[in-house]
Formats: C-alpha cells, structure tokens, sequence
C-alpha cells in the first residue's frame, strides 16, 4: 500500500463522521486497537499469553524430558541445576518439562471454565436485572442456591455424574464460578437499566432482549472480564483442590494445579516442587490480568482519553 | 493520594497488632507436667470401647481403659496381666479361669471386681457392634454371654469358649479394646431405656487406667488427666493432651518450636529434616499395618496366574523401600506383619521387567493390556502407585489411575467394581488370625456373601486355603501353629492376587526434654502414661 | 433526568385505594415481606433439596464411617436400618424436614454430636477468622484500591496490582506454611498454629465460642492476648487474599466513576480532590462494591479446608469437608444451612445496603 493510501485509509478509520456502521465500527476496533497497543503494560501480557499459547502448541518439541517418566533412585527431588532447570520432583521427572507439557492442560482448563462460566454469568445476571419482578426472583434465587452451596458438594456430585477427569473438572469449576458474573451484571444492569440512553432505545421500540443484549450487556462486559481475567489463578488453584477430591487431572498427569497439590509435602524443604508449577500460574495469571485490563480500558468508551 | 486521617488510622492498627501479637507469643512452652502431642485423630467417632474401632480411638482406649491382660510392649510376644494376677486353661481347652488383682478402684472410686469384667465383656457382646467380633467369635452369643461369661467370686472371672482355640489367641483378643472394662456401676446409673449406657458411653467415661478422659472435642483436642485412683504406677505427667493438627509440615514447626513435645503424623521428608535437629528425637516400631495392591479375579486379565506373578515383579521394592517409604516402613511381602506368631521374612520378588514380560507372553497378554487402579490421593500411597504405573509401564501394561478419597475408594472396593486397589490391612488384635482370616479366609465368593474378607473383595476362591487358615486357628501347639502360618504365607506368596508392598514402621519424634516414650505394635499399645518430662 | 415513574413507591393514584378488595388492602410493604419470607423459605428448601439429592448419589457408603470397614454384614445392616436408607428417598427427605421443622437437625456420625453442637462450635472459630480477615481485606484493600485509581498508570497503580495479584494467585496452604515459617518459627512475632495455647486452654469458659469475645468478657487479658496472637496470622492470610479481589474491584469501579461527567462538574466548581474522591466518587463506587465485599466475606466464612487445615483451626471448612468425605449427611447438610444463611443474610444485607446507597437502584 502507497503512503497515500494508508493516509486515507487512517483517516477513513479516524474519522468523526461515520458514513456507515461499519465504518464507525471498524473505526472503534482501529482506535481499540491502537490505544492497547500503547499501553505498554497490556502488550506484555499479550505478549506472554501468546507466548503461553506457542509452548502449549510446540510442547513436545520444547521440553527437554519426558513429563513422565522418572527414576526414583537417581533423579528424585533434585534441586534446580543446569541439567534440570526447576529441578526434579519426587517421582524424578523432570519439572520443566512437566510444566511445559502441562501448559496444554491448564490453558484448556482455563479458557474453557472461562468461556462456559462467563457468558452464562453475564445472561443470567443481566436478564435478571432488567426484567425485575418475578423473573428476577426466580433467576437470583437459582443463583443464590449455586452460590449458597459449599464448593466441595457440588464438585463430589459430579464424580458421582461424571467420573473422574479434567474434562469433568472444567465442568464442575464452571458451574460453581458462574453466580458471582451474574450478580454482578446483576449489579451494574440495575444501575444502567435507570439511564437515559436505555429510556430512549426502549422509546425507540427496541424489545427487551435486544435491550439486554445490544446494548445492557456491552457495557456489563467490562467489568465481567476484569473479574474472569482475576479469577484464571483461582481456577487453577480450584482444579487443583478437587484433585484431592479424585476429581481432577489423573496422574501423572501434568497439570499445574496437581503438581502444587503433590508439591505440598515437600514445600518446606524441597520448595522447587511446588515452587516451579507456582511461578508458573502465576505468570500466566498476571499475562491474562494484564491482558483484561488492556482489553477493558481499550474497550470502555467511558475511560477514552 | 491517601487523606491524612485514613493514614494515620493505617499506622495506627498496624502498631498495635504488633505490640499485641508479640506479647501473647511470649512463653510458648508447654507446661512440665503436661504432654502435648500433635495427632490427626478425626477418625475417633466414639469413646466407648464397646464401639470403638479406629486407630486414635484405640490409642486413647489402651491409655484410659484397664483390661484382664496387656501385651508387653517390649517383647509383644509376651503377655502381662493388667487386672488380672493369673491366668489358667482348663485340660479340655475350652474353659478360662482368671484370678484378679485385689484392691483396684475406678476413676470414680468404685471397685473393680471380677463382676464389673463380667459386665464390660457380656455389655461388648450384647451391644454387638463392630468390634464385637472379636469376643463373639469365641461363641459368646447375646443368648449364652451371661452363662458363659460368669464371675465365680469377686476375684474370680471365668470364660467358657465353644471350641479349643488356641490359647494364644485368645489371650491376645483379650487384649484388644472391646474387652476394656468399664465401670459398671457408673454406666448403669447413665442407662437410658436399657441401652447399657451407649448412648452416655460414646462421650463420656467410665474407666480405671492410668490416665482418665476429660473432654474429647471432635477434630480439635483430646484432654487426658492423671487416674488418681490407678491401681499400679501412678503416671508422672498430670495431663496428657493431644492435639488434632493434619498437616505434617504444621507438626513440624510447632515442635521445633517447642509448643508441642511429640509430633506423631510426619512425613518421611520432614522426619528426614528433624533427624539433624538437635533438639530432636526420634522413635519408632515397626506396626502390625501392612501395604498391598489386590488384584480383582473377576477381571479376566488378572485371573490368569501368569498375570498375578508378573505384576509381583512389576515393582521396585528396593527403590521404593529407599525413598518413598523410607523411615516409615519396611519392605514387607508377606500378609503377616513382623511381631506376629509365624511372620516371614522371606522376600522372593524385586524388580523383573524381562521375567514379567515372558510370563505376560505365557499367558497370551505379550503386548500387555489395560487396566485401572483405584488409589486414595494421600502419600505415600500416591507416590508408590505412579512409581507402579511407570514400571508396568515397561512391560505394556497401560495403567490408569482413578484417584479417589478414603471412603470412596473403599466403597467401590467393597463393591468389588474395581480392577486393582492399592490398600492396607491393619491387625485387629495381636494374633496372627487376624491377618489370616481376612487373606487367605473366604468362605463364601457369592457376590451377595456375608462376610467381606479382603480375599472375597477381590473375588478369590480358596476353599483350601480357608480349610489351612481355619485349622490354624484350633492348633493348641504353638510350634505347630507358627509352622502353619508360614507355610499359607508360602503358598499365598505365589498365588495370590495381592502384591503385598511394605510394613508400616510408626515414628514419633520428640523433644529432648521428654523420656519415656515408647510406641507399641499396636495404637492401643502406644502408652504415653509412661512419658515424662524433664 | 429521566422521565418520572408514576408507580414508584409511594405515589398511588387515591382512586386505586378505593377499588382494592379486602386481601389487597395489606400494604406494599406487608406484601413483599410474605413475598421475601415465602423466597426465603424457598431458597433453603431448594437447597436442602439438592444437597440431600447429592448426598444420596455421591459414591461414598454413609455406613462405613459408623461401623468401619471391619464390621461383620448384621451390623451394617441394623446401622443401615437405623439410618433409614432402606426408605425410598423422598420419603428420607420429608422425615428429615420434619425433623428440622422441630428443630432436630440430627446427630453427626462422627462426632457423636448433635449437629447443631457441632455447628456452635465450628462456626464461630471461622466467624472470627472471617471477620478479622474481611475487616483487613476491606479496611486495606478499599483505600488501596482509591489510591490506585487516583494514580492510574503511575508506580503506586502497578504496585497495587502486583501485590492483589500476588495474593490472588498463590495456593493459600503454601502462603500460610511460608507465613508460619517466617513469622512463627523464625522470628516468633506470633503464635503458632491452634486457637489458643494449651496453657489457657481450660482457664476459660466458652461462652460464644469467639475467644476474643469470651476473655475479653472474662477480664483474662493475658489470654487474650495469645488468642490474637494465634488469630492474627491466619486472618492476615485470608485478609490478604480478599485484599487482593476487594483492591482490585474497587479500583474497577473508581476508575468508572473518576471517568463520569459530575466528577468534571465538581472540579469545575471547585471541590477539593480529597472530597470529590472519598464523598462522591466512592461512595458511588460503594454500591458494586458492596456486593464485592459482601461476596468475599460470604466466602471467608464459608471456612477454607486449607487454611484451616495449614493452622490446625477447627472451623467450619474443616468440618463439611470431612463430612462431605465420610458421607456423614445429617452433618454436610447442616453445614449447608448455615453457609446457606450466610449467603442469604449477606445478599439480604446488601440489598438493603443497595437501597439506602442508590436511590437509582430502587424498583418501583
């Protein structure tokens, strides 16, 4: 493309005067776009979720051992070194290339918590929160029965359903993390619903599903992002309590959330165990958090500069 | 950003929880005449001995609770009387008799007489719960345990048995907790509707050993005081408290602080660590707990006996013996624990991956096969079941490991829907029997069978082996008997669908200052009435 | 401005009182009370429901924990009679709801306990350990949130967030044990693990079950003193950890605030920073905030197994835990009415708590 071109092309995104909504659309997503890419916070995390992204695809290429195979006698609980960077476990294996391995799981593990949890979230709370009346009961009722339930109920029943695995744990974490996004879209519909803007589209004879849907929950996703992108730590961390459950990864399996559950007899004295697979989350943790703050500030029309 | 007031409250609680935490952590010793052990006892469900079956309830049992006869906790072969003087067989084999020890008092201050022992054995009969096995299968029955079970004199207990037994045998059930004696006068004064004082029992006590229960607070503590009115050595501590802590790096820390003086559920990783502790001491005995994988026979891959054998040699005992258990067992494949009458200490299996490849080809599985093992998520169990998984591994079996938690696992296993099960079998009473009768005892393989033997959960048809176990029990020799027991731990070592694994060593670490302490073969022998600290 | 809702509460056409039938002449208020009571009712029932529903299908036998693994088949037997698991399942559910209708809730198997005694004494361990957790985490993580806010994108802002993320996604069992080992073995600034050391364990009488309570009523300072001692560190944890969610939803939420036009408006008039951040712009923010804080606290008290496990604290987490995993079921849905109130308290709370901070948020 000439530099005349992209000029006009730039100018035709910026402009002030949308021809079309597309124009205005492709518009939002270029400034989007740009405004994220200067924050230079927001390009690090993007920057190691993409990174997360390409060990899980080349994951067997990139892990210098196997993540399952150890001897007990000679390679058991070694410390960090040249040969094992993390150090071994107490099988032997290898913990670099068990967390390398592993990064599969837990990427799965978490995006598919977060793309079933989230959405049903948002739906149920914002529903709620516009219809009021009657619905609104029933809807906050069946959420306070999810939320009211200690954890550990709910997760034992689906061994009972589903048998063990992580499959079945994605499902279980899931279904215990929706109720917190729907009481809060609940919570901000509730002080949206009251708006001008809302008044005019309802004036305009838009039907309240389109008035959730079109135009409640844009301005809801923000701040359930914020929330989803906090909680990718806890989920791990969740798989990793119903590990004990027998719910859960099966060993020897790789996941993270299991190699801190084994790691923790050793944590006082051999703290590479459960110290590896925690920086690990933890810098996966602080990507996506970077990452959701980026994205909501970009996002957000209200916080524009 | 932050206004004024905000900071200056900030600093303020800041300081103040400082100056409040330090002055209450001042003195965190514990006082001299009490003991404090860290434990994880929330498997006691009852304090009365008539129901009592879990392991840290039957410590506190041997601690509070006399009985006719003790074990002696350095030779366990041995036997010592506890309330009773001496004891005689009639020629016949079928009648006891039992003189008593004058003079002994309750906690109360009531008397014992060989009528309070008639009681507490008729009541654990009567009551039949769990434990009660172990009298009624001496033939006392709700119906005869009144006649059987009689006291002659106020001194003079006699036991009328519906077979010769063996006497060791049962002199050793009699050491058992369901025999305790219990303070009959106090428990029929807390009967309410007839129920021999159950319901009062399962809280309270009504005891005369060396130490009495004071409060039991479920999965928080159990507080012990000094039996003023004990008939022998008055025990040295004034109190004795167990504290319920799970996590063994928690132990840890709070006796190397010194806020507890025994710490008893460690890892081997922490017992490593303390053991160069100057502080520290360490003690252990080897108990009658024994670690094994079963096979299910109604599995057609498991039944075949090339299969059983060469899974036998499927496991590095060796490896596993030096790291995963080490310190806290020994590697053991036999179905008897040391100690017992008869134990072996033969060891005819190790790691074989080409020898269990060929019996696997013998048998028509050359490129091994699938199968699931059902594995309670606690160590060391965990760690030997991977180490399991990656040796099979070798030979083509492929492995799959269903982790589960203690009594879930133990349901599927009762149900006998399992393949393999990694699990333990801990003795009932001192008495090679009890080993016998759950291992190579199954009377009866139907599904809907009464009795669950370890060798019925796992679907094995032994009606000779049964025949072997059963005759063992009646052998009045002693010699024999012990001869007969290792010849079923022969046959068992070669055709069994268990791959018996370690022997559970207890230990106990404590601080300098505490003397005394001793763990037995049993938890009912673990006394710490003969602690004392410096 | 929006256009004025003529049913909003309060304001009814005069004619409508002279048409309404006898049953319709309760008040507004009367009405949504019963209504309230009658959703109340319904929650816990839906929950009783399910939890009992579960308790039946996980794969756990309740009889083993009673009997144990070793009893002869005629004492599993009677133990099952008297269990009632012979009975069809519904029908175990009406008698059990019966039963809780006279305030039986049943007794744990294993702790020989009625269920309530038990509840009385695992749930103030962890009330006190929540409370004192939330009190931190709410009391740091707010102003911490606000000062974030303010200096969006600066150090202070990208501290904040380390720190709440740091407490977020750290496994709390190994926080605690780090904690312990640092600030109880090494430098000894706190007591260790336990509520209360053995020494004062039988010099004081329970009588609320929160031990700050009971020796600050009974005048015993000393011990007093080491139970916060021994409180201190594990409501830190759990404070921390709420920190980390509170601080970062408060800067969430003052970021949208900072971000409307009255903020503009106030300081166009002329209002100091501090007052337009901490009695506008917060007190805003405070109503999402008060679900977020509400929310948390419902979790602290909820009891954490691995907290409470880590510091030998003998609360609420640990409790249905173990019954969940022993099938003790009297016990697992007695601990599911009380963290079921909980949550329905708390919401309640927040609602009213909604009401008086929003008048937007009013229906009707």
């Amino acid at each position: 493309m000439t530099s005349s071109k992209a000029a006009s092309l730039r100018d035709w995104l910026s402009t002030d005067r949308p021809t079309s909504r597309r124009q205005a659309f492709m518009g939002r997503v270029y400034h989007g776009c740009r405004d994220f890419s200067r924050n230079r916070l927001a390009m690090l995390g993007l920057f190691i979720v993409l990174a997360l992204i390409l060990v899980a695809i080349f994951a067997d290429v990139l892990a210098p051992y196997s993540a399952y195979t150890g001897d007990l006698r000679t390679t058991r609980l070694l410390p960090p070194s040249w040969a094992h960077w993390f150090g071994t476990d107490d099988q032997g294996r290898d913990i670099l290339s068990r967390i390398i391995i592993g990064s599969r799981i837990t990427l799965m593990v978490v995006i598919l918590v977060a793309v079933l949890a989230a959405p049903l979230g948002l739906i149920v709370g914002t529903v709620a929160g516009y219809a009021g009346g009657w619905v609104d009961a029933v809807l906050m009722r069946i959420t306070d029965i999810f939320l009211a339930f200690p954890r550990l109920i709910l997760a034992l029943a689906f061994v009972a359903a589903l048998g063990p695995g992580i499959q079945n744990a994605v499902i279980a974490i899931a279904i215990t993390s929706w109720p917190p996004y729907a009481r809060m879209a609940r919570a901000e519909t509730l002080t949206i619903r009251q708006t001008d803007y809302i008044a005019a589209v309802r004036l305009l004879g838009a039907s309240p599903w389109r008035i959730v849907l079109g135009h409640i929950m844009p301005l809801c996703v923000s701040s359930v992002i914020v929330r989803v992108t906090l909680d990718m730590a806890g989920i791990i961390l969740t798989a990793a309590g119903l590990g004990f459950l027998g719910l859960g990864a099966q060993p020897p399996m790789p996941e993270w959330g299991a190699m801190i559950a084994n790691g923790r007899l050793y944590v006082l004295d051999q703290w590479w165990v459960a110290a590896a697979p925690g920086a690990a989350i933890f810098v996966v943790s602080l990507a996506f958090n970077l990452l959701g703050d980026g994205l909501r500030d970009a996002l957000d029309p209200k916080a524009a500069k | 950003m932050l206004p004024l007031l905000s900071r200056r409250v900030l600093c303020a609680t800041a300081a103040a929880a400082m100056l409040a935490c330090s002055a209450g952590a001042a003195l965190a010793a514990t006082p001299k005449d009490t003991l404090v052990l860290a434990f994880g006892f929330d498997d006691i469900i009852t304090m009365d001995p008539a129901e009592a079956f879990e392991l840290s309830a039957g410590e506190i049992m041997g601690n509070t609770y006399d009985r006719l006869l003790r074990l002696d906790v350095h030779d366990p072969s041995k036997l010592v009387g506890d309330v009773a003087k001496s004891w005689t067989v009639s020629a016949d084999g079928k009648t006891y008799t039992f003189e008593l020890k004058p003079g002994i008092k309750f906690a109360s201050g009531n008397p014992l007489t060989a009528e309070e022992v008639a009681y507490s054995l008729q009541r654990s009969v009567m009551l039949d719960k769990s434990p009660a096995f172990i009298l009624t299968q001496f033939g006392f029955s709700k119906t005869n345990a009144k006649d059987k079970i009689k006291a002659t004199s106020p001194t003079t207990l006699t036991l009328e048995t519906d077979k010769a037994y063996a006497p060791t045998f049962v002199f050793n059930c009699l050491t058992a907790n369901v025999a305790s004696i219990v303070d009959m006068k106090l428990v029929q004064s807390k009967e309410v509707n007839g129920d021999w004082g159950y319901a009062w029992l399962k809280t309270n006590y009504a005891g005369s050993g060396p130490l009495k229960l004071r409060e039991w607070r479920a999965n928080e503590i159990v507080a012990l005081e000094r039996n003023d009115n004990y008939y022998g050595a008055k025990p040295k501590l004034a109190r004795v408290i167990y504290r319920h802590v799970k996590e063994s790096a928690t132990q840890r820390l709070l006796l190397e602080k010194g806020d507890i003086d025994i710490a008893r559920n460690l890892s081997p990783q922490d017992i490593a660590a303390l053991s160069a502790n100057k502080d520290v001491k360490l003690t252990s005995t080897p108990k009658g707990t024994v670690y094994y994988i079963s096979l299910n026979q109604k599995n057609p891959n498991l039944a075949k006996p090339e299969v059983r054998e060469a899974l036998k040699y499927l496991i590095d005992y060796d490896a596993i013996g030096d790291t995963l258990v080490k310190n806290i067992g020994v590697i053991n494949q036999n179905f008897l624990p040391q100690g017992l009458l008869g134990a072996s200490k033969d060891k005819p299996y190790k790691l074989d991956v080409a020898k269990a490849k060929a019996l696997l080809a013998k048998a028509g599985l050359a490129n091994g096969f699938k199968v699931t093992i059902d594995m309670r998520t606690i160590q060391p169990v965990q760690g030997i079941t991977e180490a399991f998984q990656q040796t099979a591994k070798q030979a083509g079996i492929d492995i799959e490991i269903i982790p589960g938690d203690g009594k879930q696992t133990l349901t599927k296993y009762r149900a006998r829907t399992h393949d393999m099960y990694i699990g333990q079998w801990g003795a009932d009473y001192w008495d090679p029997h009890s080993n016998a009768d759950t291992f190579t005892r199954n009377p009866d393989n139907a599904d809907d069978a009464k009795a669950k033997p370890l060798a019925w959960r796992n679907a094995w048809a032994i009606p000779e082996l049964t025949k072997q176990s059963d005759a063992a029990v009646l052998e009045r020799d002693a010699g024999k008997r012990k001869k007969m027991y290792e010849d079923l731990q022969a046959e068992f070592r070669k055709t069994s669908p268990f791959v018996m694994l370690y022997q559970q060593t207890e230990v106990a670490a404590y601080r300098t200052n505490v003397d005394g302490l001793k763990l037995g073969p049993t938890f009912d022998t673990n006394y710490m009435f003969n602690a004392s600290k410096r | 401005m929006t256009i004025p809702d003529p049913t909003a509460a309060g304001v009814v056409p005069l004619s409508a009182v002279a048409t309404r039938t006898a049953g319709q002449r309760l008040t507004p208020h009367a009405k949504s009370f019963g209504n309230f009571l009658v959703v109340i009712l319904l929650t816990y029932l839906g929950l009783l429901a399910v939890t009992f529903f579960i308790g039946r299908v996980i794969p756990i036998d309740p009889v083993l924990a009673i009997v144990g693994d070793r009893a002869p088949a005629h004492v599993i037997e009677r133990a099952r009679l008297e269990l009632g698991l012979d009975k069809p399942l519904y029908e175990q559910f009406y008698i059990y709801i019966g039963k809780v209708l006279k305030g039986d809730f049943g007794v744990s198997v294993l702790t020989a306990n009625p269920v309530m005694t038990d509840i009385k004494r695992a749930f103030p361990a962890t009330l006190e350990l929540a409370s004192l957790g939330i009190l931190i985490g709410a009391g740091l993580g707010v102003p911490l949130g606000v000062w974030a806010a303010v200096r969006r994108g600066k150090l202070v802002d990208q501290v904040v967030r380390v720190i709440g993320l740091v407490g977020y996604s750290v496994p709390i069992f190994w926080l605690g044990l780090m904690a312990l080992v640092l600030f109880y073995a090494r430098l000894g600034w706190v007591s260790g693990p336990g509520r209360i050391d053995v020494t004062y364990e039988y010099s004081i009488t329970q009588v609320t079950g929160l031990l700050l309570l009971d020796t600050a009523m009974a005048g015993e300072w000393e011990a007093f003193r080491n139970v916060f001692s021994h409180l201190i560190l594990p409501a830190s944890l759990l404070g921390y950890f709420a920190l980390a969610y509170i601080s970062r939803m408060t800067r969430s939420f003052m970021l949208n605030e900072l971000a409307q036009e009255y903020v503009i408006a106030a300081r166009a008039k002329g209002l100091s920073e501090s007052r337009i951040i901490w009695r506008h712009a917060l007190r805003n923010a405070m109503v999402p905030l008060v679900t977020v804080i509400a929310l948390s606290y419902a979790g602290l008290l909820e009891g954490s197994v691995l907290t409470e496990t880590v510091f030998a604290w003998p609360g609420l987490g640990l409790y249905i835990t173990n019954s969940l995993q022993n099938a003790d079921m009297n016990a697992v849905l007695g601990g599911t009415i009380i963290v079921g109130s909980i949550f329905v308290g708390l919401n309640l709370l927040s609602d009213v708590l909604y009401k008086l901070l929003d008048p937007r948020t009013r229906i009707r």
